[in-house]
């Protein structure tokens, strides 16, 4: 079978990684993956207010994923739905596995990430981009978050589904994202109807295409800031 | 319960899991409180039902009302499920606004039942692109000692396995207290599955002492032999070893809380 797009069944979309493009914010970073088009920013560490807001023992993480009213072709809404609050609560959760909250109590770290324009894997791609944006705020990480959704469609098991993929009737998708390189899976979500075999089979090519999603990041990151007199040299 | 009470709790709660993986209750990591159920009785909900899993306890009521399909599906109806965790529930919960935590609780439900496609929603059409009967799947949490994901989804199959659908009289209105013949005429039970990671070791069906205690959930829905859904919350980690070894666990216990839950419902 031939996917719509001609790419092969464990092939990611091409994606291109801009990193530090928004002045006024503290890190931020521009990404494109396939036809998906996502902004993410990054404020703080910075006091909470009101304080009582605060955790005493680390810095809350406030991860916002938003959709923009024009990024689908219905307009949607730009007040927050259940589904973007959800998708929140549980990126946020990942990238504080990430970070190490632990050093700034009574602090917020406000992330925001916006979909310019969606073709599915939209909270996967926010994700990516976030922790690059993280990454390039200077907030101390144990690793960079790395994600990708997986999943089968007419009986067949693809990485990183696209739109119309997704849309098909029948279609199990699961978006995976990994703490790199330490490889532990800091968001997995997913539904369908799968067996064990194809589950197994999912999780492993969303392992797989993380990995080579933390290699892009790495490229742009280290574009950003490069190695200074090689040693080769 | 004050704070400092509930980190000692946390506290025993690791403690036991560290000595030789221990659970308070004596239970084994892989095993389930006592499940029970209470179907219908609720005069005005068209199909209802009671859980409690352990001390945990959640009530569901069905509603059906009739309105707009969505534009994308214009022949089928369809439903919502909604968890309240007021401060009957829990000293931890307030009456207000849906917390963030109760609205993920009840999209991990909804998944599990939705994804599992155990109701044709074609047959809730009155009239194509204008009219349809929606499903309103509403729980409440009576007494909240963990594990609220998988006693809201129980309680919602439950009822909905209970429901009958109203009466439609000409003029496309409900007949309160009416029934049709039909029934959502449900064939598969899917069944939720939450775990819990604490001190590296992972418990099946936690309770909130050990919620409290744990710093990564995992749930997972499974319908027969299939998975339907799953979602990772809380700020930890798993490996991929991990959730290969909590799917295999729920695979295995499924025909066991299935047939449990059989004792108190007739499909």
């Amino acid at each position: 079978m031939t996917r719509y797009d001609g790419r092969k069944n464990d092939e990611l979309r091409p994606i291109k990684i801009q990193v530090g493009i928004i002045k006024n914010a503290d890190g931020s970073c521009y990404l494109e993956w396939g036809k998906n088009t996502v902004l993410a920013t990054v404020h703080g560490p910075k006091p909470i207010f009101p304080k009582h807001l605060g955790d005493e023992t680390k810095a809350i993480i406030d991860y916002r994923y938003r959709m923009a009213p024009f990024s689908v072709s219905e307009r949607k809404a730009p007040v927050p739905g259940k589904r973007e609050k959800e998708i929140s609560l549980v990126s946020g959760q990942a990238l504080e596995s990430a970070i190490f909250v632990e050093k700034f109590p009574n602090t917020v770290i406000d992330i925001d990430t916006i979909i310019l324009s969606a073709d599915a894997g939209t909270r996967v791609a926010a994700l990516t981009a976030a922790s690059v944006a993280c990454a390039n705020a200077g907030i101390p990480m144990k690793g960079l978050i790395s994600a990708v959704a997986a999943g089968v469609v007419n009986k067949e098991c693809v990485l990183d589904l696209m739109y119309e993929e997704e849309a098909t009737e029948g279609t199990t998708d699961m978006p995976l994202a990994l703490l790199m390189p330490q490889k532990e899976i800091v968001l997995l979500q997913m539904d369908g109807n799968v067996d064990r075999k194809q589950w197994e089979t999912i999780i492993e090519m969303a392992t797989k295409g993380s990995e080579k999603v933390y290699e892009l990041q790495k490229k742009a990151l280290l574009e950003k800031y490069p190695i200074e007199g090689e040693l080769d040299e | 319960m004050n704070e400092i009470i509930n980190t000692l709790y946390a506290e025993e709660v690791k403690n036991a899991i560290k000595a030789g993986g221990q659970r308070l209750d004596k239970r084994k990591l892989d095993e389930f409180r006592k499940i029970e159920i209470k179907k219908g009785g609720l005069n005005w909900a068209d199909g209802s039902a009671i859980v409690k899993i352990g001390d945990t306890e959640v009530v569901c009521g069905i509603k059906f009302e009739i309105g707009e399909p969505y534009p994308d599906s214009p022949d089928q109806g369809s439903m919502t499920l909604n968890i309240e965790l007021t401060g009957i529930a829990s000293p931890e919960y307030f009456t207000g606004p849906p917390t963030l935590e109760a609205m993920e609780y009840g999209r991990i439900a909804d998944r599990v039942i939705r994804s599992a496609e155990i109701i044709d929603f074609k047959d809730l059409c009155i009239i194509p692109g204008e009219k349809v009967l929606l499903i309103f799947i509403d729980c409440y949490a009576i007494n909240a000692a963990g594990n609220i994901i998988d006693a809201t989804e129980i309680a919602s199959i439950c009822a909905l396995l209970d429901a009958k659908i109203p009466k439609i009289d000409e003029n496309n209105k409900i007949i309160k207290g009416e029934y049709s013949d039909k029934k959502l005429n449900i064939k598969k039970i899917p069944l939720s599955f939450t775990f819990e990671k604490i001190e590296n070791k992972i418990v099946l069906d936690p309770t909130d002492k050990e919620e409290d205690a744990g710093t990564t959930r995992f749930s997972i829905g499974i319908c027969e032999d299939k998975i339907v859904s799953c979602q990772k919350s809380k700020s930890g980690t798993f490996t991929q070893k991990e959730i290969l070894e909590m799917t295999d666990i729920a695979l295995k216990k499924y025909g066991e809380i299935k047939k449990e839950i059989l004792k108190y419902i007739k499909m």
